[in-house]
C-alpha cells in the first residue's frame, strides 16, 4: 500500500542521503522523496512518498528512527491528512491545440505560467492522482516536458509534525 | 579560568584523553600528520602502529569487544580510510563501539580530486553508526564527544569522524563538553513493565519454554542478569554465535550454539518450544534458517532488544520489550521474586526429559582413529591446556564453527569473532587487541591457512609489540567452508577452493622473529600445545601450523534456506 511519510530531521549536510541510502540499501520503494527547510532552519522535513506491506512500512519507520539526525517520523496514512504535488507540464500550442490545451487546462484548474508563440507552460497543483488523471487526458503528442516535485503532506486539522 | 589554546590536532588528543582512552591503533599518512605530531608529544595513551589498516580497525574493535570500552582507530585520508572500511563493517554488523578518527584533505581541497582524497563520510555511511565531517576546529572536541557518546549508548556501533587536514593545524580554545544531549537521539533504557509482567506469566506458564540469547547479552554486561533469570525459572538456553558466553556453557541448562552449526538439541528445542524468549538477539539467517519454517510449529516469541527496529524484522514478535537487556532482565528478576506463584510449568512437564533425549544423540560426536590430526581434537585440547580461561579470537570458516563448537565458554568476551559480516582475516589483529588489553592473559588465535593470510602482515606488529599470541592454524589445505558446500551442493567442484602455493608457516613465523611449529600427527596435538603454552615460550609468540584431515567437516549444517529441524548430522551425511 502507498503511504506518505513525514519527517524533521537535523538540516545537516549529508541528511539527505542518509535517508536517501537507507532505502537503497535496504531495497524498500521510494515513489518521491522532497526536502526542505522549515520555519525552524535547524530543521528539515522530508516528504517521502513510499510502498510496502505493513511490515515493511514498520520497518521503514524503525529504521527512520534509527537514524541519529531524524528527529521526528509520522506516516501520514495513520490518520487523516491533505496530500499536494505541483506539476509543470511543457505542450505544444499551434494552430487547433492551442485551444483545446487552454480548455483541458481550465477544466482541471490548471494555470497557464508561460506562453509563447508555439507553446504553453501549465502548474498544476493536486494529490498525486489528480496529477496522475490529468497528464493521462492530455494529448501525448503534445507533451515537451514534464517536472513533477513529488508529494508533499500534513496532517488535516490538530494532527501536527513539530518538535 | 581561560580555556587554553592549542592545535586542533592537539585538541583531538585531549578529546581521547578526556575519553580515557588507553590505546590507539592507527597508521600515520599525509592528511594525519599534524595528529601524529601531537600523538609523538603526549604519553596518555600508547599508540599501535599496525601493518595495515583494516588490522587497526580490527585490533580497537577486539579491544572493545574484550574489554567493553569504546575501540578507537586513526587512519589517513584515502587509502587510509578505504583499508578501514572491511573493520568498520565488520564492527558495525556486530555493533561494536568504536571511534574511528580519519584524516582528510584539507577543506579547500575537498571535492578537488586531491591527491588521498575520498569521500570518506559518503563511503562509510552505510556501515556507520553515524559519522561527521568537522569542518570547523571550533567543533572537534564537541564532535568527538559526540561520536563517543553514540558509539556506546543505545545499539553501540562504531562512529567516524572525518577531520581535515588543514583545521588540525589552526588553533583555538580547548572545551571538552562534561555532557552531550542529542534531541534527534535518546535511546530507551527500561522496558515497559506491562509487557514485562506478560512475558513473566508466558514464561512461567509455558509447558515447552526457551531462551536464545545473543551478542546483545555480551554487549550490555547482561550475562549475569541472564544466568540468574534462566536459573531461577529454570529454563533451556541456548546462545548465538555471537552470545557465547553469555550464560555458562559448562551449566546443565545450556544446550550450545544454536543455528546453521548448532546442536541438534539447540536447534530442535527452538523449533518445538511453546514460548521463546529472545534477549539480545536478532533472528538472522544463519541463526532460524528459513523464518517460515520456524514459525510453522506456533509459538509465542518474547524479544528483549535495545533496538525497536530489530523487533519484528524478519519475525513478527509477540511480546516485544524495547530496553536494555540488563536491566529489563533484572526487572523480570524482581518482577518473578514478587508475584505469589513460583512454580514454573517447565519443572514437570516433560521438556527436559524430551531435551535430554535430543543431546543423548550426541551430535557432536566425530571419529578418530588418532592418525591424521581431527581439527575438532585440537580445539578440545586447546581448551583443556588453557584451562576454559583463554581469550579465544578467531577467524572465518570451518575452524570459526569448530572453535565455537569445541571449546565451551563460561564467561563472556571472551570469545572474539565476526558473527554478522564473516569477515577472513580478523583473527589475528583480534588476538593483538585482547593481548593488549589482557598482557597477562592466554590469547590464542583459531584460524586456517586460507583466512591467516588476510592479515598474516600483523605477525609484524605483534613483534614491535611483543604480544605473545598463539596461532592455532587448522591447516586442511582448502578454504575448508567453501569446499564443503562444494562438496554438499556444487557435485564436488571445489572451484577455486583448493590452497595452492602455501608458504612455509614455521619458516614465514621465524623470519619475523617468533616461534613456529608444525604438528603432522595427532598424538603430538597435546604436547605441541602445551609446550606452546608454556612459561618458557610465555612471553612468545607460537604460531602451530596443524596439518589437519583435509575431509573433515562441520556438524550438524542446516543447509541454506532450510529449517532448523532438517539439520545433516554427522551420521547422516554418508547418505549425501
Amino acid at each position: 500500500m502507498r503511504h506518505i511519510i513525514s519527517l524533521l530531521m537535523e538540516n545537516e549536510s549529508g541528511a539527505l542521503s542518509r535517508v536517501s541510502g537507507l532505502f537503497s540499501a535496504r531495497g524498500y520503494n521510494i515513489e518521491s522523496l522532497s526536502v526542505a527547510p522549515t520555519e525552524d532552519h535547524s530543521l528539515s522535513r522530508m516528504t517521502i512518498v513510499t510502498s510496502g506491506s505493513d511490515e515493511v512500512i514498520e520497518q521503514i519507520i524503525k529504521q527512520l528512527n534509527k537514524l541519529i539526525d531524524v528527529v521526528k517520523v509520522l506516516d501520514l496514512h495513520d490518520g487523516d491528512h491533505i496530500e499536494r504535488e505541483l506539476v509543470l507540464v511543457k505542450l505544444k500550442a499551434n494552430g487547433q491545440h492551442r485551444d483545446e490545451v487552454k480548455q483541458l487546462s481550465n477544466n482541471y484548474g490548471g494555470r497557464i505560467i508561460d506562453s509563447s508563440e508555439n507553446i504553453l507552460t501549465i502548474e498544476f497543483t493536486g494529490t498525486s492522482t489528480e496529477l496522475d488523471n490529468y497528464l493521462k487526458s492530455l494529448n501525448d503528442s503534445l507533451i515537451i516536458e514534464i517536472v513533477r516535485t513529488g508529494a508533499s503532506g500534513i496532517g488535516r486539522g490538530d494532527r501536527i509534525l513539530k518538535i | 579560568m581561560k580555556a587554553e589554546i592549542i592545535t586542533g590536532a592537539e585538541i583531538a588528543i585531549r578529546s581521547l584523553q578526556k575519553e580515557n582512552v588507553k590505546f590507539v591503533f592507527g597508521y600515520p599518512g599525509g592528511a594525519v600528520l599534524n595528529i601524529y605530531d601531537a600523538i609523538f608529544q603526549q604519553n596518555s595513551f600508547k599508540h599501535v602502529l599496525v601493518r595495515h589498516e583494516q588490522a587497526a580497525v580490527h585490533a580497537a574493535d577486539a579491544y572493545s569487544r574484550a574489554t567493553g570500552d569504546v575501540g578507537v582507530a586513526l587512519v589517513t585520508s584515502g587509502p587510509g580510510a578505504t583499508n578501514a572500511v572491511t573493520g568498520i563493517a565488520t564492527a558495525h554488523m556486530d555493533s561494536i563501539p568504536m571511534v574511528i578518527i580519519s584524516g582528510q584533505v584539507p577543506t579547500h581541497a575537498i571535492g578537488q580530486d586531491a591527491f588521498q582524497e575520498c569521500d570518506t563520510v559518503g563511503i562509510t555511511r552505510p556501515c556507520v553508526k553515524h559519522n561527521f565531517l568537522v569542518k570547523d576546529i571550533n567543533d572537534i572536541a564537541s564532535t568527538l564527544k559526540k561520536a563517543f557518546y553514540l558509539a556506546s549508548t543505545g545499539r553501540p556501533g562504531p562512529v567516524l569522524v572525518d577531520i581535515p587536514k588543514d583545521i588540525t593545524a589552526e588553533t583555538a580554545e580547548f572545551i571538552y563538553p562534561e555532557e552531550i544531549s542529542l534531541r534527534s537521539y535518546n535511546p530507551i533504557k527500561h522496558g515497559h513493565t506491562g509487557q514485562i509482567n506478560k512475558a513473566l506469566e508466558l514464561l512461567v506458564n509455558a509447558e515447552k519454554p526457551m531462551v536464545y540469547s545473543g551478542g546483545g547479552v555480551v554487549l550490555g554486561n547482561a550475562s549475569e542478569s541472564l544466568t540468574e533469570f534462566v536459573k531461577l525459572l529454570g529454563l533451556p538456553i541456548t546462545n548465538t554465535l555471537m552470545g557465547l558466553g553469555g550464560f555458562p556453557a559448562s551449566h546443565d541448562n545450556f544446550l550450545g550454539m544454536l543455528g546453521m552449526h548448532g546442536t541438534y538439541q539447540a536447534n530442535m528445542a527452538m523449533q518445538e518450544c511453546d514460548v521463546l524468549l529472545a534477549v539480545g538477539a536478532r533472528f538472522d539467517d544463519r541463526v532460524i534458517g528459513n523464518p517460515d519454517h520456524f514459525l510453522a510449529k506456533p509459538k509465542k516469541i518474547i524479544h528483549i532488544d535495545i533496538d525497536p527496529a530489530s523487533i519484528s524484522k524478519r519475525v513478527k514478535i509477540d511480546i516485544p520489550i524495547v530496553g536494555d537487556v540488563n536491566l529489563v532482565l533484572k526487572e523480570l528478576i524482581s518482577a518473578f521474586k514478587e508475584q505469589q506463584n513460583k512454580n514454573c510449568k517447565v519443572t514437570d512437564s516433560g521438556w527436559l526429559q524430551t531435551i535430554n533425549q535430543w543431546k543423548s544423540k550426541d551430535c557432536m560426536r566425530y571419529e578418530d582413529d588418532g592418525t591424521e590430526i581431527k581439527p575438532q581434537k585440537v580445539i578440545e585440547t586447546l581448551h583443556k591446556v588453557t584451562k576454559g580461561e583463554a581469550f579465544i579470537t578467531s577467524d572465518v570458516g570451518q575452524h570459526q564453527m569448530w572453535a565455537a563448537q569445541y571449546y565451551p565458554f563460561n564467561k563472556p568476551r571472551r570469545w572474539i569473532n565476526s558473527g554478522g559480516l564473516g569477515t577472513m582475516g580478523v583473527g589475528l589483529p583480534y588476538a593483538m587487541g585482547c593481548q593488549l588489553a589482557f598482557p597477562e592473559s592466554q590469547v590464542a588465535c583459531v584460524t586456517g591457512e586460507a583466512s591467516i593470510q588476510m592479515c598474516i602482515q600483523e605477525l609484524s606488529t605483534c613483534k614491535q609489540f611483543n604480544l605473545p599470541v598463539k596461532i592455532i592454524n587448522l591447516n586442511n589445505r582448502y578454504m575448508g567452508m567453501v569446499r564443503q558446500w562444494q562438496e554438499f551442493f556444487y557435485g564436488n567442484r571445489y572451484a577455486e577452493s583448493y590452497m595452492d602455493a602455501l608458504p612455509d608457516f614455521v619458516k614465514l613465523a621465524e623470519s619475523y622473529g617468533h616461534v613456529g611449529m608444525k604438528i603432522e600427527k595427532s598424538s603430538d596435538i597435546k604436547t605441541a600445545l602445551q609446550e606452546a603454552f608454556s612459561p618458557k615460550l610465555k612471553e612468545r609468540l607460537v604460531f602451530l601450523d596443524f596439518i589437519t584431515d583435509q575431509t573433515e567437516n562441520v556438524f550438524p549444517m542446516v543447509p541454506n534456506g532450510k529449517g532448523l529441524s532438517e539439520m545433516i548430522l554427522a551420521d547422516d551425511a554418508e547418505d549425501l
